[in-house]
């Protein structure tokens, strides 16, 4: 198991191309995650998006995960598909609690556009540099961030 | 405030128009808001959420058995591929071998439900587009596939027959009856609709060059299903990363390089003829065996069973008052569903209940591209073009 997660094609093009970018490199049911440190992410998704061994240009699903109460108490999660090689790669990034934001991936796959709307909407994670960054399902003027896991799911408003 | 457009100084005679959500051509409750000049579309922009439902939400407090009749709520038009989305996500989760049988039965229900779901959509894109009779042809043939969800699960439409491990239960006799007719008479029926509408000369100047959306930008709005492949990309879940035993089918992939709405048209056609196929080779080859996993801290005992055995008696009930617990991790399971990559993201923290089960509903990614189909093109190509991406406000919503 570890040893084909050593030997995957995007973990060591990754690591020559920005050995810091990789905090973490995870293998479940043959599924790779990578947690990607904030700072490189833009670059990281250019780089997995262009290299031609690659070529991970279709952005299949945006979405989040509330570790609520750990901290950094988020994780974005990408879910990258090449149709060139037929593969499938899961992006993580860590996001902070308080004031949660994160750089956002319209630059490289414009289909983020609503997925991420998407993640603010039920979260409560700004996208930095996102073009239209509002409520996409919830009433502009919603009270909270339903998919956090503090949100109350029960009782009177 | 409901999303608007404001007008840009300078263009006085433009009008800002609200389309929907009330509107028969919408599909359902999306609403468009477009800035017009004349009876152009210079900018648009859409309005979501009229049917959010906090699926998501409400998975987290449900136990993973119970999750399966919310998804049949989503996806409305093809309950079947939803559960098996869905299904298939908790079984990788669990690392469950399905029996043969129910993996093609599994198969055989879900080519059936894609033949009706685009059924659906081609009568509703032809109503649209004032072609009346193809509507009543289509939902009259998608009635006899849905007797046949009735028959072997009880409901025409919110169906959850498929269960984590197997199936509800193993199919009536004579079931295969219904199929068999259906595969028998169906391919003329497509015939019949093609004669109908392939080389109607209206049908024709509404929808060649309309909604033109170029390969490249495809997938980079994240364009799946026969909207994609409409578009020439040869991608297709079933073929490349097969599930449920699709590899052992012998199928076609339908591709068209028109990238328009008559392109789509075409390839979804061509895609309800190959489903077909797919239905008769599963008919014909359904092998015999159990139709669930021999798993029982998971599938439910046989009836009959827990009243002879203290063992099956025991599995029932620590299944129905606490569930099973996965292990912790995470998986993301993607199938082909009617309308494009149906994915399901589910994370376990090791309890009985997902600590979180995520839908990437292919109606919300295509919707993106609507306003690039649309900008520059008439007000009466918009009706076309939500039309031909054949999306569900209940999956867009969830």
């Amino acid at each position: 198991m570890a040893a084909d997660l050593q030997n995957n094609p995007a973990l060591l093009k990754l690591r020559e191309y920005e050995p810091e970018a990789v905090e973490d490199a995870i293998i479940f049911r043959d599924e790779v995650t990578f947690y990607i440190r904030a700072p490189f992410f833009l670059r990281v998704c250019e780089f997995l998006r262009d290299e031609p061994t690659l070529k991970f240009s279709f952005l299949a699903d945006v979405t989040a995960l509330d570790l609520y109460p750990q901290e950094p108490r988020f994780e974005v999660v990408y879910h990258l598909l090449s149709i060139e090689t037929a593969q499938r790669l899961r992006l993580k990034v860590r996001v902070s609690g308080e004031n949660p934001h994160c750089l956002t991936a319209v630059p490289v796959w414009p289909a983020a556009n609503a997925f991420e709307r998407e993640v603010f909407d039920l979260f409560g994670i700004n996208f930095d540099g996102h073009p239209y960054m509002r409520r996409i399902v919830l009433p502009d003027e919603w009270e909270g961030y339903p998919l956090r896991k503090d949100y109350p799911t029960e009782g009177y408003r | 405030m409901p999303v608007t457009l404001e007008k840009i100084p300078g263009h006085d005679d433009r009008v800002i128009l609200s389309m929907g959500p009330q509107h028969p051509s919408t599909h359902g409750v999306l609403r468009m808001v477009l800035e017009l000049e004349g009876e152009t579309v210079v900018r648009a922009i859409y309005d979501i959420g009229y049917l959010h439902t906090g699926f998501e939400k409400t998975f987290e407090s449900k136990t993973y058995s119970q999750g399966i009749p919310l998804t049949d709520r989503m996806d409305y038009l093809s309950p079947l591929s939803n559960n098996l989305g869905f299904c298939m996500a908790a079984e990788k989760l669990l690392g469950l071998e399905i029996p043969p049988r129910a993996q093609w039965i599994r198969v055989l229900l879900t080519e059936l439900t894609r033949i009706q779901s685009h059924l659906v959509w081609l009568g509703t894109h032809a109503i649209d587009l004032g072609a009346m009779s193809v509507f009543l042809y289509c939902f009259r043939e998608r009635e006899e596939i849905l007797h046949i969800f009735e028959a072997i699960s009880g409901q025409r439409m919110m169906t959850s027959y498929f269960r984590i491990g197997g199936l509800a239960l193993e199919p009536p006799l004579g079931w295969l009856k219904g199929v068999k007719s259906i595969a028998k008479r169906f391919p003329a029926r497509f015939d019949e609709y093609e004669t109908l509408l392939t080389r109607n000369p209206i049908w024709l100047r509404r929808t060649q060059g309309v909604g033109y959306i170029a390969p490249q930008d495809a997938i980079a709005y994240g364009l799946s299903g026969p909207s994609l492949r409409g578009s020439g990309i040869d991608w297709d879940i079933r073929k490349k990363q097969p599930y449920s035993g699709y590899e052992k089918f012998d199928f076609k992939v339908s591709t068209r390089s028109e990238c328009d709405v008559y392109g789509r048209y075409l390839a979804r056609i061509e895609e309800m003829r190959q489903s077909l196929r797919i239905v008769v080779q599963a008919m014909e080859g359904l092998p015999e065996g159990p139709v669930k996993a021999d798993a029982p801290h998971i599938v439910m005992p046989e009836r009959e069973s827990m009243k002879t055995s203290i063992e099956a008696l025991i599995y029932h009930f620590k299944i129905v008052t606490e569930g099973f617990h996965p292990p912790i991790g995470e998986v993301y399971q993607a199938i082909e569903s009617p309308r494009g990559e149906l994915g399901f993201y589910m994370v376990s923290d090791g309890s009985p209940k997902p600590f979180r089960c995520h839908v990437r509903a292919p109606s919300f990614a295509n919707l993106q591209a609507l306003p690039k189909m649309i900008e520059g093109r008439l007000i009466a190509d918009v009706v076309a073009c939500i039309g031909t991406i054949d999306i569900v406000l209940g999956e867009v919503d969830r």
